[in-house]
């Protein structure tokens, strides 16, 4: 067994067992900062799908918002389960999604138009939940309706966090096998080759916008379990906190700052942001509100000027130049 | 059915907001065409100004006129800062990493700003009379801020093709390889372009104050819509962005009036998206 393999079961096995660990008074809020951490992860590295190709969305926020509003209100206002309440949520973000990236692909909107594109369906989504403030509370958010003594997996709430950690665990290891078989496919190449040069990727035989919208779609699906899943966690969802800007820049700061070209990139970065974010806010308490991100901001530009390939992405490329040194690195 | 009176104060305020959204992106749209990074942060940089203006008048006394030229010189400085510090080192990186570097002086300047400052929302009270033209109710205070950023894009224009280092800095933005064969030196002309960009979020900055309350989130409620108008425009083309400017003001104006005021910026931002599909060089560009 290959020392990274060990590792790696090592750390699973860590993570299996923390629920049954006796960590004392703070067991439930260590449980909470991980399942959060989980979620995120998994929304990163479903983003990191598509950023790593060239395809940065800024507006992810949209399918995390499509996701946790429709389960949310179909359940609050029509009793639905999430089971079904769930995809339905998947399929709305997934339309959004074809019909957002469809005309991208076709008419070659690429880089900061696609940025700014994405940008912009973020910020619809938000709005028109803002607008249809009667039904989706607007800016105050909305809570989910207690299943009371039919919570369940039914409902899918549990009063119990360790339900959701494993949840959390689960469908973070979903997303690095998506991850990894993406990585492995011949998808792969075919969107390398349309990231560098979409008319030269075309000409050999690609086809460019069926690829990219597959991606697209794969990832905004993704998203949307994410967001489902959170809402139901959360048992809240706010236009701000679960759509918007403010979120789409979340997601991708943290995969760049962890690494978007590497497997665990974007959990390493969700889990430093999150575990940074709640260290300083325990310490600094309500004293020296916004200390937490303006360190974050400035770690940011650092790391875009000093470290590109984020910390997880440096340390994984310095660990193979050690491993094999007589390969020179890939330019 | 709305009474016409309401549309035509509609419009009216919405050629009054478009002067300020030109203004917004006249100058990022500098920085686009010559130096060729989006400056996600621009319109934080215009927010610093802002609370610079605030301070010098609330705290120092500064007279309101000086305090204003101050907040020009604070663009400027930050401009070149902006450039120093973040972009000369990554003016070879992806683009991609271009937006995130600036997007990380976004998150930067907004915590930065509730720190030092908190979230109040701070603004210069200016007690001019309302204008009552024919029943319709126009501020003075948005009339004088509209006249003076006129003046402000004119004096642009003629810095931009009436002195030596204008048309230098026009060239480098049509061939960035040729004017480095002309023997101009790009990288002067790129500190000179984020100084007088930086300058330009002064001049907003000290106008947008009498009008609107600063806050540390004031950037991220108009920096996306001052990228659409970048974008709509033709980044890069000066006089696009000018008109796209007045038209998405006017439907975020008459949109609010005849729906809601979210519903004015989604109809906007989707007016947005559908025209960049149609076309992507901008409203006034040319398909390539």
């Amino acid at each position: 067994m290959s020392p990274g393999r060990l590792a790696a079961g090592l750390g699973l096995l860590v993570l299996v067992l923390v629920p049954v660990l006796p960590l004392g008074a703070a067991e439930e809020y260590i449980w909470h900062v991980i399942i959060q951490i989980f979620f995120w992860s998994f929304v990163g590295t479903a983003w990191s799908l598509m950023g790593r190709f060239g395809l940065v969305s800024l507006g992810h926020g949209a399918f995390l918002g499509v996701g946790a509003y429709t389960s949310v209100l179909l359940w609050n206002l029509l009793a639905m389960t999430p089971w079904v309440g769930g995809p339905l949520a998947v399929l709305l973000a997934l339309v959004l999604a074809l019909v957002v990236a469809y005309p991208c692909s076709r008419f070659q909107v690429v880089g900061h138009y696609f940025a700014l594109v994405t940008l912009a369906v973020g910020e619809v989504v938000r709005l028109l939940i803002i607008a249809e403030r009667d039904w989706t509370g607007g800016s105050l958010g909305v809570s989910l309706k207690t299943a009371g003594t039919a919570s369940g997996l039914w409902t899918l709430q549990f009063p119990d966090k360790r339900v959701f950690y494993y949840v959390g665990l689960g469908v973070w290891l979903f997303g690095l096998w998506v991850w990894a078989r993406v990585d492995r496919s011949m998808a792969r190449s075919a969107m390398e080759a349309i990231g560098e040069d979409e008319t030269a990727a075309a000409a050999v035989g690609i086809h460019v916008t069926r690829f990219k919208m597959g991606i697209t779609a794969l990832s905004a699906a993704l998203t949307a379990v994410g967001g489902v899943l959170l809402a139901q966690y959360l048992a809240y969802a706010n236009p701000d906190t679960l759509s918007g800007i403010g979120v789409s820049l979340r997601i991708v700061f943290a995969v760049v700052l962890g690494g978007m070209y590497s497997l665990l990139g974007p959990s390493v970065g969700t889990a430093l942001t999150i575990a940074l974010s709640e260290y300083l806010r325990i310490y600094f308490g309500i004293k020296l509100i916004g200390i937490a991100e303006t360190l974050y901001g400035l770690a940011l530009i650092l790391f875009i000027i000093f470290l590109p390939a984020g910390i997880w992405g440096s340390l994984a490329a310095a660990w193979r130049r050690r491993a094999t040194p007589a390969r020179p690195a890939p330019a | 059915m709305i009474d016409p009176i309401f549309l035509v104060e509609a419009v009216v305020n919405g050629v009054l907001l478009g002067g300020v959204l030109a203004l917004l992106a006249l100058g990022l749209n500098l920085i686009f065409g010559v130096v060729d990074i989006v400056w996600i942060a621009y319109v934080d940089l215009v927010a610093l100004a802002m609370y610079a203006v605030y301070f010098l008048v609330t705290l120092y006394g500064v007279p309101l006129w000086l305090a204003g030229l101050a907040g020009i010189g604070v663009g400027a400085v930050l401009g070149v800062l902006v450039h120093l510090l973040i972009i000369s080192p990554i003016l070879t990186s992806p683009p991609i990493n271009q937006l995130l570097a600036t997007g990380g002086l976004l998150f930067f300047i907004q915590s930065f700003a509730t720190l030092l400052w908190s979230t109040d929302h701070r603004s210069v009270r200016v007690t001019l009379p309302t204008l009552e033209v024919a029943g319709i109710f126009v501020s003075f205070t948005r009339l004088v801020a509209f006249a003076l950023a006129l003046v402000a894009m004119i004096v642009l224009y003629l810095f931009l093709t009436r002195t030596y280092t204008g048309t230098a800095i026009r060239a480098v933005s049509q061939d960035r390889e040729a004017i480095a064969l002309m023997g101009a030196r790009p990288q002067r002309l790129y500190l000179v372009t984020s100084a007088v960009g930086g300058a330009m979020a002064g001049v907003a900055g000290a106008l947008l104050i009498i009008q609107y309350a600063v806050h540390p989130y004031f950037g991220a409620a108009f920096g996306p819509l001052t990228f659409m108008i970048c974008v709509l425009g033709g980044l890069g083309n000066m006089v696009g962005a000018f008109f796209a400017a007045f038209i998405m003001a006017q439907v975020i104006s008459v949109g609010g009036v005849l729906v809601s005021t979210e519903m004015g910026y989604v109809i906007a931002f989707v007016i947005f998206i559908v025209l960049i599909f149609v076309r992507p060089g901008g409203i006034f560009g040319r398909r390539t």
